[in-house]
């Protein structure tokens, strides 16, 4: 029989630490309904995601039965929508109001994929696409966009940069009346994975198969906890060690999961995202897990130790899980959604530069970061050109998701209730590097893109 | 196809019965049972044949809470356990 110390440790995973699937994200391409008539484009988008994901909702719902294992969400990620709209043309915001659509008739969560590739110049629609994100997102609840503006191989493009310092600013404003919500369903983005199934970045790449069933696994809690029993007499080699332990059974969990889930939805199996994705819940934080490590306060010096320790060995640990992991798979480090985060930075251990500094070795970047209502378009821009550099050089994924809270100051809040938790807005260095941002162009691709 | 049932709560008179008369009317055989009962503290857990069951896990699982009130009750296919804990 299963031993019953095994059986009682999953159940207190489950129960007491949090431990969940985060999202089963359905990628659904849509590359055949791209059409010269926006009208019959937008149709076919609609009946294609339809027919695809007509029982995703109904067959996450069984798995989570079966197993008695919480799926929090379930997604869909689509084909950059700028391809369809460089094919068809027209109003982007025509496909913005249809995804929104056919999220509410099928009950996903979030659908994902208001999106553009354009870290190496723009092709038709991709402007279009940019320049109507603030009111795609204004006029949608479940519409998520995302924008690649650089990569290892090609470099950043600072023009794309600039403008979704604008789109960031100009989308926050829109949604002014309801918590700058806007802002955080909008991911700017170095290196974006193909086959990220977490939101708001997940759009399905154009190098993935038509239909497939990606997962995102999550458990925070269940690492602290780990850890905790383990208390504090242990070297880091071990703690490692027990992290590693963990994620594999975390991981092992998603692997399952998706395995179902794509034989019961008839798509192939992606990948599991071994992703510490941290929620507002009480102990599912990954500040606290640092914290754990040895901290008084996440972003204490040390912290870029711990989380570089924390990142690897979640990705050694998930790897032999599962047939094939991908998308982010790491630590996430969103400061709205980590009960731990946002009391880091109300006690003053925690800045927007710890966080930049973190996000070299963690597994995204400047993620749910509430900051001054009047913060400069360009700011945001250089903010964005920083992030993409560190993701550029590093050769790994990195993002921007930044709220402008508007008509708010340093030390307020923003409450997003849900997953997205509330944010305390944090103090930026506003020192202007507006004429830098006006050169646009592009930084070249560094030297280590030059590998073949 | 296998499932787990596991209750933990405060031990009272009366939980075994309870579970098993459950089982019994879903149609679920009872293949294992271990239990312990630390001072006051009670954990059991129960492997179920689901062959011949008359509804789902999560039916199962909605009438045990029902039956067994004030208790902990999970009901999991068991393959959870056996990917998370063996390789």
């Amino acid at each position: 029989m299963l031993n019953m110390s095994d059986i009682m440790e999953t159940i207190t995973m489950i129960q007491d630490e949090n431990l969940d699937i985060r999202t089963i994200t359905m990628g659904i391409s849509l590359l055949d309904c791209c059409d010269g008539s926006i009208d019959s484009s937008c149709d076919k988008l609609y009946a294609k995601i339809y027919n695809r994901a007509k029982n995703l909702v109904r067959t996450g719902e069984e798995i989570e039965q079966k197993y008695g294992i919480p799926i929090i969400n379930k997604r869909i990620a689509v084909t950059p929508i700028a391809m369809l709209a460089g094919a068809s043309g027209g109003d982007p915001l025509r496909y913005a109001k249809t995804l929104e659509c056919v999220a509410n008739d099928v009950g996903v969560n979030f659908i994902g994929g208001f999106s553009a590739l354009v870290h190496k110049g723009f092709s038709p629609g991709d402007l279009e696409v940019l320049n109507s994100i603030p009111e795609a997102l204004s006029l949608t609840d479940h519409v998520c966009a995302s924008v690649n503006v650089a990569s290892t191989k090609s470099g950043i493009n600072m023009d794309a940069a600039a403008i979704m310092g604008r789109v960031v600013k100009r989308t926050a404003e829109l949604t002014a009346d309801r918590q700058c919500i806007g802002a955080a369903k909008l991911v700017v983005f170095c290196n974006a994975p193909e086959d990220n199934p977490f939101m708001a970045g997940a759009f399905h790449g154009p190098g993935e198969p038509d239909c497939v069933i990606n997962v995102g696994v999550s458990g925070p809690g269940v690492v602290r906890a780990a850890l905790r029993k383990t208390g504090e007499g242990k070297d880091l080699t071990e703690v490692a060690e027990i992290i590693k332990r963990t994620a594999f059974k975390i991981t092992r969990m998603g692997q399952m999961v998706g395995s179902e889930a794509s034989a019961r939805l008839g798509a192939p199996f992606g990948i599991v995202d071994i992703s510490l994705a941290p929620t507002p819940a009480i102990g599912d934080s990954v500040a606290y897990i640092l914290e754990e490590i040895g901290l008084e306060h996440c972003g204490a010096y040390g912290t870029t130790a711990a989380l570089a320790l924390l990142n690897d060995a979640v990705k050694k640990g998930g790897v032999m899980a599962s047939s094939s992991v991908g998308g982010l798979s790491g630590a996430f480090i969103p400061v709205s959604e980590d009960a731990g985060m946002i009391a880091a930075v109300q006690s003053g251990a925690l800045s927007v530069e710890k966080l930049e500094a973190m996000t070299a070795v963690c597994s995204v970047g400047l993620d749910m970061i509430v900051v001054p209502g009047d913060t400069h378009e360009d700011v945001i821009a250089a903010m964005i050109a920083d992030e993409a550099a560190i993701g550029m050089i590093n050769s790994k994924t990195t993002a921007v998701r930044v709220i402008p809270a508007i008509g708010k100051k340093t030390g307020d809040i923003l409450e997003f209730g849900g997953l997205l938790g509330s944010g305390p807005v944090m103090k930026l260095n506003t020192a202007s590097p507006s004429v830098m941002i006006k050169r646009g162009g592009r930084i070249p691709a560094p030297i280590q893109s030059l590998k073949n | 196809m296998r499932a787990v049932v596991t209750v933990i709560g405060k031990d009272m008179v009366g939980i075994l019965a309870k579970v098993s008369g459950t089982c019994a009317e879903v149609n679920a055989n009872v293949i294992e049972v271990t239990q312990s009962v630390l001072q006051e503290f009670f954990a059991m857990v129960m492997l179920i044949d689901m062959a011949g069951m008359n509804c789902e896990l999560g039916e199962l699982q909605e009438k045990l809470k029902k039956n067994v009130d004030g208790m902990r009750i999970h009901v999991m296919h068991e393959d959870i356990f056996n990917s998370m804990h063996r390789i």
